[in-house]
């Protein structure tokens, strides 16, 4: 238990050591930066901004970490949100429902749209073979290189009232989300002016619990967790790994298709041309950084939120804030190394205490001839 | 005690026989030459000469060159047998470091500078996928969010005075050109020799003037990185596939088991392939910078090693393939800017294409597919002569589609090294 | 752990030194150690009188010794050539030189009698070649002494006889072998010398003319054998699974399996002989579900199954044990408790309704590892830190408690130590005592003459006899499995 919690900090530890280093070299004081972003980070307008932030970034790392239990890299969370956006955004104006109700149709039908466009590699893989990394970047390069912007110019707003924001018909009030400043003010918070908790957050907590209970406490997340840790045996044991790839990507491009609705429900309000990207690329490090593991993907989700927003503060101080991006990065590459350091030292002393209750035995072969075959 | 076991009856060898045997070069180049072919063709009929002018031409190997790079330091990785999603960032290191260099100290060092740059991220994606065992994709995903991010703080830290963030000053001065003798009119000590290519491009033969545009595009008016460029991919042929060191690189990204028992130093020659690989993504960047834009633009990458890796599958691991596979990225772009209306006949093109698949497919008795491809192949026919332009939107990710459609009806004929992306320990045994 | 100790061996040149052991005895530990892949604590080994210590596998090519892998070291994606040169390239400035490298493997492969085509993919290449592949690559690093795994593990008879002839030839050349094996016949027939190893220790080196195979057999288990024995006969009358005119083609058109048909009773057990790759895995795969049938019927209680999926018969009662337990039977990075649910967990105590149910399937997995003597810390950890032999006994265990109607067991005691083993045939024999039907597959001969009611030989697809256990002799079995005799009444 200890160890899980030793490759996360270790990790992160050795991001702040690396962009200490790069800090240092560009001539500032590490120690003066990060005091700055934690007391500019930890007050109350930049926690909610922290938690905005963060909930895109959870559903989007939920969304790859479906594909990761599947041994299925799906790299397209990227299209499948934006393009869900876009057409939830087109439907939710053109709807007409008392509230609730408008609501979640428009996430019924972004989810649907994040997986049918999920579901074509998904298809093509379980029938054809095609490699889903490959094919999720070109379903991603259809969105981002023209669809989304052939899709903007066919239901773009017709009265722009003088503005030359490109953007869809504004979603009527019955379908937005009302944001949570109401609750925190309950608690007695004082909400500074103009900031809003967004009411997604509701919405991305209840994904992470799905998430979890699907997964891990139902006989479809077995089967989807078995076909990926091994097709075969999955096969043996009655699962189509065929029809479980197209699942998967089904559930993981749905989730995916309700990444950008905070921003499409909550202050947009509708889908306009400066939507925020790459937050399936975000996704799949936060998926990483939280291992797969919803409550883990949160916590991840959170310091990019929190990352993200300190930064603003380096712009007052004259230092560069892409110093969070390349802590980030660091962040990244150093959890891995250090999971993969803690996983070996937790294999070896599995290995002892397997053969401490089996040392009467004979020694045996490592390999054993079942796996010869 | 068993007597008897484990016996296996040999395989009937006519079982794997044709999956394994490749196509010839010959063959590739009929493949172009009948494509070709039937572009000019439909040039012709639809009036559309930009489809197979000699601009076009040019200005595809142009575009088509970073994507090829980029797809050739995957090559190299993962002949090796290590994944290397990481491509987009060492591109973009490339493109900085390569601007840097430009700027600082003139165009050929910009390119020493690209190519150091992205051997740099290379040089970590070996470190942590070889030495420290970090599953290939995660480490790639941590370098493309580590490349721009240092590209960024790099160019704030070095430029921001001059230029603001996202941008860097304009490179002077370019690295010269080339036009082969004879072939392009280019001069020898001196001499300027005859333009061959070019005198047959202004007959107005049919079809023969349309390859003789085609080849003078291909063999004037280079700049030398891109010359450079592309001499890396016979290069790249040569070393992997003729030299001893070749046949090392690759049997670590066969069974590095098997090279590790016979004393081949698998680490050592991974870390090798990765660092080239990243030093030729870098190189890709470079030529971003300083054939196109002359500056470091962010962004200005557009996800083309994401494109270069697709192109390496298409490719097969190859770099003939590979090339081929650039080639189609570079061609549909360069029809789009130089005359987007051509891209409407490309349309006939993709049916003409389609119409071949389908009934190739058919003859192999692939029913399903075949029947597909010939069903897409007029629907998209009817696409074509029912309207009369193609929306501007979708040429960005037409070539996409196209990969996509190419991936559908042949990936099962693609073979990946054996161990690609698998995890070695030394003397893990078997 | 010690792995080997006091182990002495001395081979003379020229000679075919054969080790003999039971699995796990420590023949693969010591042939690691002459090959310098692992190095031993005490001790030294000499070659032609001097001594020599080994650092690398390198070292001991440098001193004349090769090693000939059971598992083979061969890329199947490069050519013969590319895969011996692989490490010791001729060059010709930076270039590999194909034509000196052609030349010198054509040259030992006719000095020794084992011409392969240098230019040919090695996947296009049968397993006797593959091997003659592997030896090419030893000698044509100068070897002097070669060492070979298990040679014959993976060979059809007649390739036997082929790779005896070779070494043969290599012996005139003056070569020494040494050869690893625990197939005692073979042994008997090729050996100047046999050396017999048992639980790390070199018991005693005799001379083959002076022994019969069950000695050494006694030798290396150090006491008397355990013999799957099925007392009384328990088949009954009623038939549990059958199969009619089973047929199943490859995606190339080949026939894989043709005209199969069987029945197998309530408390039967149906073995099925063959050497391996006759069929016997999409026989598996036709009865589970897992292979499309061009043809033919499974019929499962007397309802035909055939269209039914391997979700729903596993769910029906047909258990399995798979031959690969890595491949098909375990979720390696999976705990226990997962694993035990694996192939069941649509049922009760594994899940309820559309839930898992973690609490049911602990304590079943608890039971499991209690009864089934499963040696291990406990249920939370991954399957890979078992050992092959405990593995199994959870695969066994988790089938046996699921009472199913039939079992599908391939080579249900391969890789397992002999108490285990004894322990699996008594579950076997216990369950068909109980109304089990039985399909057993097995390369274990005796294991198949001892515990079948029936046995059937499968021949290139087809079943080709049948044939009662009590009468046959592992010989003639033989016999059958390699197609020399063709029999009468065949099912």
């Amino acid at each position: 238990m200890l160890l899980g919690v030793a490759a996360p900090t270790l990790a992160i530890a050795i991001a702040v050591a690396v962009s200490s280093v790069v800090l240092v070299i560009s001539g500032d004081d590490p120690f003066e930066i990060y005091s700055a972003m934690w007391e500019f980070g930890t007050q109350l307008n930049s926690i909610i901004s922290m938690i905005n932030r963060a909930v895109p970034y959870y559903i989007s790392g939920l969304a790859v970490a479906v594909g990761f239990k599947m041994n299925l890299f799906n790299i397209g969370v990227e299209g499948q949100y934006y393009l869900a956006g876009i057409l939830a955004a087109v439907v939710g104006a053109w709807l007409d429902l008392p509230a609730p109700l408008h609501v979640a149709c428009i996430c019924i039908v972004a989810m649907a749209v994040g997986a049918a466009w999920a579901g074509i590699a998904g298809v093509l893989k379980a029938t054809r073979g095609v490699n889903e990394v490959i094919s999720t970047i070109m379903l991603n390069n259809i969105v981002g290189l023209g669809l989304g912007a052939w899709l903007m110019a066919r239901f773009r707003e017709s009265e722009t009232g003088g503005s030359l924001q490109i953007a869809t018909e504004h979603i009527p009030a019955s379908g937005l989300m009302p944001d949570l400043n109401s609750w925190l003010e309950k608690i007695g918070l004082d909400v500074p002016q103009g900031s809003r908790l967004t009411g997604f957050l509701l919405v991305a907590i209840a994904v992470g619990v799905v998430f979890y209970l699907i997964l891990e406490r139902t006989r479809f997340g077995y089967d989807l967790r078995a076909s990926g840790m091994n097709a075969w045996a999955a096969a043996s044991s009655g699962v189509s790994s065929n029809a479980m790839v197209v699942k998967a990507m089904l559930l993981s491009g749905g989730i995916a298709g309700l990444v950008g609705m905070s921003y499409v429900l909550g202050d947009f309000g509708r889908f306009t041309g400066d939507f925020p990207t790459n937050l399936g690329f975000t996704g799949i490090a936060v998926a990483l950084l939280g291992r797969n593991h919803p409550v883990g993907i949160g916590l991840a989700a959170l310091l990019w939120g929190f990352l993200e927003r300190s930064a603003q503060r380096l712009d007052l101080m004259d230092v560069p804030k892409e110093i969070v991006v390349i802590m980030q990065g660091t962040i990244v590459l150093s959890v891995v190394v250090a999971y993969e350091i803690v996983r070996r030292i937790r294999a070896a002393q599995l290995q002892r205490e397997v053969s401490a209750q089996t040392d009467d035995e004979r020694v045996s072969d490592v390999t054993g001839a079942g796996a010869t075959a | 005690m068993s007597i008897l076991e484990a016996h296996t009856v040999e395989r009937d060898p006519g079982d794997r026989s044709r999956s394994s045997r490749r196509v010839s070069p010959l063959r590739w180049v009929a493949i172009a030459v009948a494509g070709f072919v039937v572009l000019a063709v439909i040039g012709e009929i639809t009036d559309s000469g930009s489809l197979t002018g000699r601009g076009t031409f040019g200005a595809a190997v142009r575009l088509a060159l970073p994507i090829g790079l980029a797809g050739l330091g995957g090559l190299w990785a993962e002949r090796a047998g290590v994944i290397n999603i990481g491509l987009e960032g060492m591109l973009i290191l490339g493109t900085w470091f390569g601007a840097y260099g430009g700027v600082e100290y003139g165009p050929w060092w910009g390119v020493v500078f690209g190519v150091v740059g992205g051997a740099l991220g290379g040089l970590v994606h070996a470190v942590a996928t070889v030495g420290f065992g970090v599953d290939h994709i995660v480490s790639g995903v941590a370098i493309n969010l580590l490349g721009p991010g240092v590209a960024r703080y790099l160019n704030i830290v070095v430029f921001d005075d001059r230029t603001g963030a996202t941008q860097s000053p304009r490179v002077s001065g370019d690295v010269g050109q080339l036009d082969l003798p004879f072939l392009a009119g280019g001069p020898i000590l001196g001499w300027d020799t005859p333009d061959v290519l070019g005198w047959l491009a202004r007959q107005e033969w049919f079809v023969l003037s349309d390859i003789g545009g085609a080849l003078r595009g291909l063999t004037g008016g280079l700049s030398l990185v891109v010359v450079l460029g592309l001499a890396l991919f016979p290069l790249t042929w040569w070393v992997l596939w003729r030299t001893a060191f070749g046949l090392r690189l690759r049997s670590c990204g066969e069974d590095p088991i098997a090279a590790e028992s016979l004393g081949v130093n698998v680490y050592r020659l991974k870390t090798i392939a990765v660092t080239i690989s990243g030093a030729l993504a870098g190189l890709g960047g470079a030529v971003l910078v300083l054939v196109f834009a002359s500056i470091y633009r962010e962004g200005q990458t557009a996800g083309r090693g994401f494109i270069g890796l697709a192109a390496m599958i298409f490719g097969n691991w190859r770099p003939g393939g590979l090339a081929l596979g650039a080639g189609l990225f570079g061609y549909t772009d360069a029809v789009q800017l130089r005359d987007e209306a051509a891209v409407h006949s490309l349309l006939l093109f993709v049916a003409a294409l389609l119409a071949v698949l389908g009934v190739w497919s058919l003859a192999r008795r692939r029913s399903l597919g075949g029947v597909l491809a010939v069903v897409a192949a007029i629907a998209v026919f009817a696409w074509w002569a029912l309207t009369d332009e193609y929306p501007t939107q979708f040429v960005g990710f037409t070539p996409h589609i196209t990969t996509l459609l190419v991936l559908a009806f042949a990936s099962q004929r693609l073979r990946m090294p054996a161990a690609d992306g698998a995890e070695y320990r030394r003397g893990q045994g078997r | 752990m010690i792995a080997n100790r006091d182990v002495n061996l001395t081979v003379a040149p020229g000679e075919i030194h054969a080790i003999v052991g039971e699995n796990g005895a420590g023949k693969s530990t010591l042939m690691k150690i002459l090959y310098g892949m692992l190095r031993p604590d005490e001790g030294t080994i000499a070659v032609d009188g001097r001594q020599v210590t080994f650092k690398t596998p390198t070292d001991a090519i440098a001193a004349g010794i090769g090693m000939v892998h059971q598992h083979f070291m061969l890329a199947d994606n490069l050519t013969v050539l590319e895969n011996v040169v692989l490490g010791a390239e001729p060059r010709k400035g930076l270039r590999l030189d194909r034509d000196a490298a052609r030349t010198r493997i054509r040259e030992i492969g006719e000095a020794y009698g084992m011409a392969v085509d240098p230019d040919r993919m090695v996947e296009e290449l049968g397993v006797g070649d593959r091997q003659r592949v592997e030896i090419l690559k030893v000698l044509y690093r100068g070897a002097r002494v070669l060492i070979l795994d298990e040679p014959t593990a993976v060979l059809v008879p007649s390739e036997v006889d082929q790779l005896f002839e070779n070494l043969g030839e290599l012996k005139r050349e003056g070569v020494t072998i040494i050869f690893i094996s625990h197939k005692l016949d073979e042994v008997l027939k090729v050996a100047d010398a046999v050396t017999v190893i048992r639980a790390g220790t070199t018991v005693t080196t005799v001379d083959p003319k002076d022994v019969t195979a069950r000695d050494l057999a006694e030798l290396m288990v150090g006491s008397e054998l355990p013999t799957p024995e099925t007392r009384e006969s328990t088949v009954t009358d009623r038939v549990v699974l059958a199969a009619d005119g089973l047929r199943v083609t490859s995606p190339e058109g080949r026939t894989l399996l043709d005209d199969v048909s069987f029945r197998i009773r309530s408390g039967e057990i149906l073995g099925i002989a063959g050497v391996e790759g006759n069929g016997q895995r999409e026989l598996i795969g036709a009865v589970l579900g897992l292979q499309h049938l061009a043809a033919g019927t499974i019929s499962l209680d007397g309802a035909d199954v055939s269209s039914w999926s391997t979700r729903r018969r596993l769910e029906e009662g047909v258990g399995y044990i798979p031959q690969d337990r890595h491949r098909d039977g375990l979720l390696l990075e999976a705990p226990l408790w997962e694993n035990a649910a694996l192939g069941h967990q649509t049922a009760a105590p594994f899940s309820k309704g559309i839930w898992i149910d973690r609490a049911g399937a602990r304590a079943r997995t608890e039971a499991i590892v209690a009864d089934y003597d499963v040696r291990t810390p406990g249920i939370e950890v991954p399957a890979h830190a078992l050992s092959g032999g405990n593995q199994q006994k959870l695969i066994v265990g988790r089938e046996m408690e699921a009472k199913p109607k039939v079992l599908v067991a391939a080579h249900p005691t391969r890789g397992v130590d002999v108490g285990a083993q004894a322990a699996i045939w008594d579950q076997l024999r216990d369950a068909r005592a109980a109304g089990l039907a039985t399909l057993l597959v097995s390369a274990d001969l005796e294991e198949l003459i001892g515990l079948s009611d029936t046995l059937v030989v499968i021949y290139r697809g087809r079943l080709v006899a049948t044939l009662r256990p009590e009468e046959v002799t592992p010989e003639v079995l033989g016999s059958y499995m390699t197609g020399a005799t063709v029999a009468e009444g065949a099912a």
